[in-house]
């Protein structure tokens, strides 16, 4: 299990609101530190992955659970 | 120079249609784009500091969700706007979507650029000191030097 440095939690906020929010997270981590998001809206799956693949911070785990998407995103 | 670039044009000033610049351009800052909105025609109305007067209408917009099916004649009546209107409002507040004025915000801090369209400021006669600050004017030869360069290209 990952290890996360900070959490942000999105639930409630729909598109692009998760994706913004984890942006202006990850700008107050130090590179290689953990940011864990914890998302309700369903398109936020598709939208992390792209997020990490276009941004180059890496996706190191996703899950869901209960209705909730949960994300660990590592800072480049 | 590797840094990507999306170049919008805002053309619409309706509750609904003020979205997409703003969902797209605050986005795409956030995934590392160089972004201009270039506002022009009903587009300026979203550049006002104050957004409360955008609507949206059902009329003429026949793919609107409605509670119950309403023929045309009935769009026209008093009142049907400002119920739709606020039947969106309620129903974004629900589903958690931004306002438009938080969503525009978060292009400001992402450095969005954004230019009013000269001529059309000159022909709805607004008041520049009615838009937000931190916005440039400009022409169509401004909006093409910024475009030309751009990965991507949108009309909206």
């Amino acid at each position: 299990m990952v290890q996360e440095d900070k959490v942000l939690d999105a639930r409630g906020l729909n598109c692009p609101l998760p994706i913004l929010r984890t942006k202006k997270a990850l700008g107050e981590l130090t590179a290689g530190q953990v940011l864990k998001v914890v998302a309700t809206d369903p398109g936020a799956v598709k939208d992390f992955e792209a997020f990490a693949k276009q941004t180059k911070n890496p996706l190191l785990e996703h899950a869901e659970a209960g209705g909730e998407f949960i994300f660990f995103i590592q800072k480049a | 120079m590797d840094e990507k670039k999306l170049a919008i044009i805002a053309t619409k000033g309706t509750l609904d249609w003020g979205y997409p610049p703003f969902i797209l351009a605050s986005t795409a800052a956030a995934l590392g784009y160089a972004t201009e909105i270039f506002f022009t025609f009903y587009g300026l109305q979203l550049l006002k500091k104050d957004l409360s007067h955008l609507r949206v209408s059902p009329l003429g917009n026949p793919a609107m969700p409605m509670p119950v099916p309403m023929p045309t004649l009935m769009m026209v009546l008093p009142g049907m706007e400002g119920m739709a209107t606020s039947m969106m409002k309620s129903k974004m507040k629900a589903k958690g979507v931004a306002s438009l004025e938080e969503l525009r915000e978060l292009c400001m801090e992402a450095e969005v650029r954004m230019v009013a369209c000269q001529m059309t400021v000159d022909l709805f006669e607004f008041d520049t000191a009615d838009f937000i600050d931190g916005i440039e004017l400009g022409g169509a030869a401004s909006f093409f030097e910024f475009a030309g360069e751009s990965d991507i290209t949108l009309f909206i």
